[in-house]
């Protein structure tokens, strides 16, 4: 670890001032203090922003949640279970209940990804660590990477099982910065690798996250999480869905549907969900929606079972919310 | 080797041979447990307890002061430094910036260590302790990449982190070895194990399998695996002159004393290893470069040193179980009689150690057959030397042997059980000794019965929703080993407490607990009057925590150690005792005394003995009688593993459900501690069958999840209640009728699995670990 600055911010304005445009802020540290440990993190300060306001609060007709909300009181929280199902199971299939007491929301958005090379700071390639050296992982193992919207320039994939949910309850994200506050759609706010993969959202410098916002959605009450992985507990999702669905007489009316661990991103699957849209909510129905969204799947050699596991998730996940068995 | 270092080691050879046949054609009497050991009959004694662990109350209270724990003054903390290359030279090592930082006493590397002999390599001597015989920080050469390549002491861990960071090397790549591809075009050699070759022929077994009317022919492969103990290795050392003490975390503290003497040019006894707690062995807590390393700097800095490897460090530092690749084939009748087996392949391995994963063991005594050919060939990569992990050969020799029987009993369509029995062998097939204890097919009785086999369906005939449902065996077996050297110390006080000593280790087995109880029986006292010292290499015996040997080495050492005790004890009773006149092997250790055998009412209590003698304690030191058992009977304990998998129609996970052990290894000593060594070891096999495997990036050598983040092993959700059963049959021929039973757990537990899910599926995978893609 390099030596760093400390300080613990009391409010929001107090975070802004002292990060003053170049300090990092500091969650839960459950994956920042980690990066740093590796070296792959030298932030020269730190602004802890875990003592802010960590409230849970009804907000046009949805709920307004503080970036320093823990994830465990998050998915503990009873309208959160009783409204937002999909957001309490994604956060529970994260990580570990230790991990999720440290961790909150606004550091849950902001984790970084799981590749290995990423992670070897001094043996490995990584143009998300040093822009233009070049990547390890296109050729080496990328059984965890993106089958989606992945660049020459990294194959990498946005690890958090929070931010699949997100993205299909339309969250919303509300920044403050030294230049004001602005609120971002989730689905925005992370970016796909391109050519800079060392960008991963749209965060500007200094920018802090004070709180997510989900909308009421009638919809998200018949919601669900699904997180396929290499051990039952404890593990990186190889592929998740959320998904929420609103049916009538075997129709679907609406429906969101999200996937995780396939893309730089967390993956909003506006293509499957225009193709569900007013159709009946059949096996059928669903594999060609699913088919639809990963027909531009670009599997690497690792990593090619992800496509036909994420056709199935996807299909089973459906499945479970309309009854229909896959 | 020389014209004449060949013709000795010939002539060498030549003469073990006839030692060999000599031991096997001895009579038993001659044998140590020719005659059995009286504590075998002895049914009321604290063996067989279900004691609690002595160590239980200060490791849950947090008062077991592990290595890395250990409290000293001036203490310096220590970071190492990484090559990332796998093979070359430092062209140039930039040590200024770390040097500068704050907090840093030293940074060592190459160019001012101090210069020392290369570590023993394992098995090369009695006593030799090292992973590897790569001199360590000797000059500019990298031989593996994550190699270390640089050590920084400072005044805290985080300083020296920091500082270590800091190193900067640049390298003369030269081109290696770094796959088995390429290993193997390189040419593959003879593996040997223990001293003896790895390979067997009896009879033509390539031509008797063509012959076969029925047959099995499949290659099976198994990834690398690395050491996570939970306690990371570390020590906490310190020079006092030219004398070394060092706190370490050790299965071998003999072996590692001696070891250190041979690197820094000292005299055995000039160094002190303790290791009183170790979190976790399984076969890596032997000598690697960091106790050299520490030891190193502590001289050049004049100051006590900790290192504690990361986790990262013990990846890159600490090898691992190496890859294989296996080919079965077997050749039987259409009643399943064997007429070959063919147990063959290639494992990686390094120019510096000579650990060729052997995964013919177990084959070579589990079968009856016709003909065998068994063969292991290791290439040589470039690559950190690999070395034991728990059940070395069988742990992954069971995996393939196990799961060609199962392919072979759905080709002959017959009950794998009922397979498997057909051919038990009487005797030894390989070697012709007999067994001094089999009951294999009870085991499997048992199990089969208890588990519910007769329930078992067809492959794909049991779904529950969208899980299908499979049950699966497979046969378990580990040598009973126990190595020369073993020795220990009793003190018997007038009081009637007694200090038995020994050189040996607890790593969480119950080791201190399940020989304090032998002991306490063995000297007819009571629990809480024995103290049982070890993990402290000034102790008497050269006792390796490896093999599953400390439990039979530790029974003989004291045993011999006991009977010296009787005998001083007779001496000192005289002529006015109730014993007077009798022979040593006349009485025996009852009640806190020594009573006749054949009289039992000729008794004298110890403090009698000593008080009339006017002595306040009497010592005796003893060896045990060299382990000549092991080559007389063929000596080995089983399992029979049953396992319930439900693999997901969807998306190909598997979950274990249910998991029986069978187990026939001897007297148990301990039901508690027992249970909780077959179940972790069990709990290693379905981590084995499922998750565990190195990512060793072929293109640079370098290990990618040196991680418990990455590299996975079963979390509690992974693992159903898992059920263990034994018959508790005594080996005749061993020490308190008892086997070291470490490591038969993990061994035909990843063919189980494998097995159940061919079961569920249909699918046969043949490489581990067996993931979802594979199912889907
Ligand atoms: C072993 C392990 C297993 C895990 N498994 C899973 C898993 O299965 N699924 C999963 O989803 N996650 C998993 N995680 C990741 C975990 O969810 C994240 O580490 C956690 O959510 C990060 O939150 P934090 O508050 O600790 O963030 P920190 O570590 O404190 O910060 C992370 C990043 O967010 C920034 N940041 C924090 N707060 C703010 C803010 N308010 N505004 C702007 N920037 C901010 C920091 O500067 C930093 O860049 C795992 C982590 C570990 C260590």
């Amino acid at each position: 670890m390099t030596p760093f600055r400390y300080a613990r911010a009391t409010d929001v304005t107090d975070a802004v001032r002292l990060a003053d445009g170049g300090a990092r802020y500091l969650g839960g540290g459950t994956n920042l203090v980690d990066l740093m440990r590796e070296t792959i993190e030298r932030p020269a300060a730190l602004v802890d922003v875990s003592g802010l306001p960590a409230t849970i609060e009804a907000h046009d007709g949805g709920l307004l949640i503080g970036a320093a909300v823990r994830n465990t009181a998050l998915a503990e929280h009873p309208a959160v279970r009783a409204r937002y199902p999909v957001l309490a199971r994604a956060i529970l299939a994260g990580a570990s209940a230790q991990i999720r007491n440290m961790a909150t929301v606004g550091g849950n958005l902001l984790q970084r990804t799981r590749c290995a090379y990423f992670y070897d700071e001094e043996g490995s390639r990584c143009n998300k660590r040093v822009p233009g050296q070049g990547c390890d992982a296109i050729d080496g193992f990328n059984r965890i990477h993106a089958i989606l919207g992945a660049s020459p320039a990294c194959v990498a994939t946005h690890p958090s099982d929070m931010c699949v949910a997100l993205a299909a309850l339309d969250a919303i994200v509300h920044l403050h910065g030294p230049d004001g506050t602005r609120t971002v759609a989730l689905t925005d706010f992370h970016t796909l690798p391109g050519e800079r993969p060392d960008i991963e959202t749209v965060l500007a410098p200094g920018e802090l996250i004070t709180a997510l916002a989900l909308p009421a959605s009638p919809l998200a009450a018949r919601s669900t999480y699904r997180k396929v992985r290499d051990r039952a507990s404890y593990a990186f999702a190889l592929v998740s869905v959320a998904a929420a669905i609103d049916l009538e007489d075997g129709i679907v009316r609406d429906v969101r549907l999200a996937l995780g661990g396939v893309a730089h991103k967390p993956w909003r699957a506006t293509k499957a969900e225009t193709a569900l849209r007013n159709g009946p909510a059949t096996e059928a129905a669903f594999r060609a929606a699913a088919e639809l969204e990963l027909a531009d799947a670009a599997p690497l050699a690792g990593n090619g079972f992800k496509v036909e596991l994420a056709r199935r998730a996807i299909v089973a996940t459906l499945g479970e919310l309309t009854g229909e068995t896959a | 080797m020389s014209v004449l270092g060949d013709a000795a080691a010939k002539a060498k050879g030549a003469a073990q041979q006839v030692m060999k046949k000599a031991i096997e054609v001895a009579p038993d009497s001659w044998m140590p447990g020719g005659r059995p050991d009286p504590l075998i009959r002895r049914q009321h004694g604290h063996v067989g307890q279900p004691v609690s662990r002595l160590d239980g109350r200060v490791k849950v209270r947090g008062e077991a002061r592990f290595a890395a724990e250990v409290p000293m003054a001036n203490l310096t903390y220590a970071a190492l430094a990484y090559s990332t290359i796998p093979k070359g030279r430092m062209t140039g090592i930039e040590t200024a910036a770390a040097e500068a930082a704050p907090g840093v006493v030293l940074v060592m590397t190459h160019r001012n260590m101090p210069r020392l002999n290369p570590p023993p390599l394992f098995m090369t001597a009695s006593k030799a302790a090292a992973g590897d015989d790569i001199p360590v920080m000797q000059d500019d050469r990298v031989y593996w990449n994550g190699q270390p390549i640089a050590l920084v002491l400072a005044e805290t861990q985080e300083q020296a982190e920091h500082a270590a960071s800091l190193v900067t090397v640049t390298y003369n790549e030269e081109s290696a070895v770094t796959s088995l591809a390429a290993g193997k075009a390189q040419g593959t050699e003879p593996g040997s194990f223990q001293g003896e070759p790895l390979k067997i022929d009896i009879g033509d077994a390539e031509a008797a399998l063509a012959a076969a009317p029925h047959k099995v022919d499949v290659a099976y492969e198994t990834p690398r695996h690395n050491h996570n103990a939970i306690e990371p290795h570390a020590a906490t050392l310190a020079w006092d002159g030219d004398n070394l003490v060092v706190h370490d975390c050790s299965q071998g503290v003999a072996h590692v004393a001696w070891s250190m003497a041979q690197v820094f040019g000292l005299k055995e006894d000039q160094v002190r290893i303790h290791s009183p707690f170790v979190g976790g062995g399984f076969g890596g807590k032997t000598m690697w470069s960091y106790q050299v390393l520490g030891a190193a700097a502590a001289k050049l800095s004049g100051r006590p040193v900790r290192i504690a490897l990361s986790r990262e460090g013990v990846y890159r530092s600490v090898g691992g179980r190496t890859l294989t690749e296996q080919r079965v084939a077997l050749g039987a009748q259409a009643d399943g009689a064997f007429d070959a087996i063919i147990h063959t392949g290639t494992v990686a391995m390094t120019a510096h150690n000579a650990l060729p994963e052997p995964f013919i063991v177990a084959t070579r005594s589990a079968y009856a057959a016709g003909t065998f050919k068994l063969d292991v060939e290791y290439a040589t990569l470039d690559m950190i030397a690999n070395t034991f992990m728990r059940a070395p050969g069988e742990a992954v020799g069971t995996f393939a042997l196990e799961c060609a029987i199962d392919e072979l009993a759905v080709a002959l369509d017959m009950d794998p059980i009922a397979l498997r029995l057909r051919n038990e062998p009487e005797k030894d097939p390989t070697s012709g000794t007999p067994f001094s204890s089999r009951n294999i097919v009870e085991a499997y009785r048992a199990g089969a019965e208890r588990f519910g086999w007769a329930g078992r369906r067809a492959p794909g005939q049991r779904r529950e929703g969208d899980w299908l449902v499979g049950m699966g065996c497979a046969t378990g077996t580990y040598p009973y080993y126990r190595m020369g050297g073993g020795a220990a110390r009793i003190t018997l006080h007038s009081d009637g407490r007694a200090l038995v000593g020994i050189a040996a280790h607890e790593m969480g087995m119950g080791t201190a607990t399940a020989s304090t109880q032998v002991a306490a029986d063995r000297l007819g006292l009571a629990m809480d009057q024995v103290t049982f010292a070890y993990g402290d290499s000034a102790l008497p015996g050269e006792v390796l925590a490896g093999g599953s040997q400390q439990t039979a080495s530790i029974g003989a050492s004291v045993m011999a150690a006991h009977q010296r005790l009787v005998g001083e004890l007779l001496k000192l009773a005289g002529n006015d005792s109730p014993l007077a006149g009798l022979k040593p092997d006349e009485v025996e250790s009852a009640d806190a005394g020594l009573r006749c055998v054949a009289a039992p009412d000729r008794f004298e209590s110890y403090a009698s003995i000593l008080g009339r003698a006017q002595r306040d304690e009497v010592t005796v030191v003893a060896e045990a009688p060299p382990p000549l058992e092991m080559q007389h009977w063929s000596m080995h304990s089983y399992s029979a593993m049953f396992c319930e998998v439900r693999v997901n129609a969807v998306t190909g996970e598997t979950r274990v459900s249910r998991v029986l052990g069978s187990f026939d290894c001897g007297r148990i000593l301990n039901p508690k501690t027992a249970r909780s060594q077959f179940r972790g070891g069990i709990i290693m096999g379905i981590g084995l069958a499922l998750m565990e495997e190195t990512q060793f990036d072929e293109r640079k050598g370098r290990i990618m999840n040196p991680s418990l983040g990455e590299y996975l092993v079963p979390v509690h959700a992974d693992l159903p209640v898992i059920d263990v059963i034994w018959n508790d049959i005594p080996d005749p021929h061993a020490p308190m009728g008892a086997h070291g039973i470490g490591e038969i757990g993990i061994t035909g537990t990843a063919a189980a699995v494998a097995n159940a899910v061919y079961n569920a599926t249909g699918k046969r995978i043949r490489d581990l670990p067996i993931t979802l893609d594979k199912l889907m």
